[in-house]
């Protein structure tokens, strides 16, 4: 990757996509050979809001380089807490680390940090704006599923907020991939986004029913319909049982389609599913650990490639 | 030379925006800060006739060169204007605007969600699109009542 910093998927060319799913591939396919690559590297871990899959896989995967992490902790028990701007805390950490890992409640804070910064920096989700490296273990596990050409795909739920979404989005106008959208009207793709797929020329549809385009999918990319983007208990209750999925709905769908979901579910997601050859959220979250190391190893500069 | 052009070389020192899209003027002079309370001497034409623009606004601020980042905000509502700099009562430069890629610092971004509105050490800056402007950091799109955004 001829990148600085991983900050949006808008930034990554179908070459970037490419080099690190390959990689991710290699690495997958014999982790051992990767465990002294980046002995003594030290990952900053800076995490302004909750997260679990995120920091624990990029913490595995700098690990498994032969690396390790320097943790800021917690807002609450950091010096953020006493009023530290953010371009002055990411400016303290970069003297620790090797690299940095960030996730922010604000749009664009990545992207604004990283011009403090001179080591690499991860965006790992910004408010309701990018998580490029969540894009890139998504489309890993598509490629594994049924390949990023020809490829027809749904995404639903929250597409207003929903970072994943706008990431994978952006990241699909490399490929040839025809993209459906199914949310309630109020959670639609930003105008941003869709402007940007506009640009693109891509191959995008918009709907409110699962049912229109079920069958003709590939792969189904689900998210989870947030109950306080709604002003009420009941709208919320309403929307989220239209867009849930279980044995019933899947009656209209391909043998073959593949089922995705960034995780946490709540309840978007029938356990029965779980069980199925549909379901690929469990993979598509251990793939993380491949997918980071790959990008880890790329941004790192390891050995000539 | 025409009466229009006389009346505007009697300003001694300042500012002439000619050439304003018809009924801008108090946009250009928010775009400057101008509110009246700084003591500036401002003289304003409004909807007067235009051969290329039928009717278009004059502005003269008396004592005042505009900055840059004023100058790229203005190219976004007034992208026909002319700017003259007046100085002892001639015109030392006139020029017209050029739309800028990005305009750095004078507009705020909308999403309050964005980083700019938090208290960190960076100015808004916004790509140019052809129909609106677009925050480099959040990405949010300002198409509409692009002048509501102006930092005060």
């Amino acid at each position: 990757m001829r990148h600085d910093h991983v900050l949006t998927a808008r930034q990554l060319s179908r070459g970037d996509v490419t080099e690190v799913l390959d990689h991710a591939a290699e690495i997958a396919a014999d982790p051992g050979a990767y465990g002294d690559r980046h002995a003594g590297a030290l990952l900053g871990l800076c995490f302004f809001e909750p997260s679990t899959r995120t920091k624990m896989s990029f913490e595995a995967s700098i690990k498994r380089l032969g690396g390790d992490v320097v943790d800021m902790g917690s807002v609450e028990s950091s010096s953020v807490k006493k009023g530290e701007s953010l371009a002055d805390t990411i400016r303290v950490i970069e003297g620790y680390a090797d690299a940095l890992v960030l996730r922010h409640p604000r749009q664009g804070s990545a992207k604004m940090a990283s011009e403090f910064v001179d080591v690499p920096l991860l965006n790992a989700g910004d408010g309701a704006g990018h998580h490029p490296t969540q894009t890139l273990l998504d489309l890993y596990t598509i490629r594994e599923a049924h390949g990023l050409d020809d490829l027809t795909i749904g995404i639903m739920g929250d597409l207003k907020y929903g970072r994943t979404v706008h990431s994978l989005a952006h990241a699909l106008t490399n490929f040839d991939a025809r993209q459906h959208f199914i949310s309630p009207e109020s959670l639609r793709l930003p105008r941003g986004v869709r402007y940007d797929l506009h640009e693109a020329g891509a191959q995008v549809r918009e709907h409110t029913e699962l049912e229109e385009v079920l069958p003709s999918l590939d792969v189904l990319y689900v998210t989870r319909i947030q109950r306080e983007r709604f002003p009420d208990e009941n709208e919320y209750r309403q929307v989220a049982g239209e867009y849930r999925i279980d044995e019933d709905t899947l009656a209209a769908a391909r043998d073959d389609l593949a089922i995705m979901h960034p995780l946490p579910r709540v309840d978007e997601i029938a356990p029965e599913i779980d069980d199925t050859d549909h379901a690929r959220y469990f993979q598509q979250a251990h793939n993380g650990v491949p997918v980071r190391m790959a990008i880890l190893d790329l941004l790192l500069g390891g050995e000539q490639r | 030379m025409s009466e229009r052009e006389l009346r505007i070389s009697k300003i001694e020192n300042g500012t002439v925006i000619d050439h304003v899209p018809g009924g801008e003027s108090l946009n250009v002079l928010a775009i400057l800060g101008i509110d009246g309370t700084g003591g500036e001497t401002v003289s304003i034409g409004m909807n007067v006739e235009s051969d290329a623009l039928g009717r278009k606004d004059v502005v003269k601020v008396e004592d005042r060169e505009l900055s840059q980042a004023e100058v790229d905000v203005l190219s976004l509502i007034a992208p026909d204007a002319t700017i003259n700099i007046i100085r002892e009562y001639d015109v030392v430069d006139k020029h017209r605007l050029d739309r800028p890629e990005r305009v750095t610092g004078v507009l705020e971004c909308p999403n309050h969600d964005c980083i700019t509105s938090e208290d960190e050490p960076v100015e808004t800056r916004f790509e140019v699109l052809d129909d609106g402007v677009r925050c480099v950091y959040c990405e949010t799109i300002v198409r509409e009542d692009i002048t509501d955004h102006i930092a005060r």
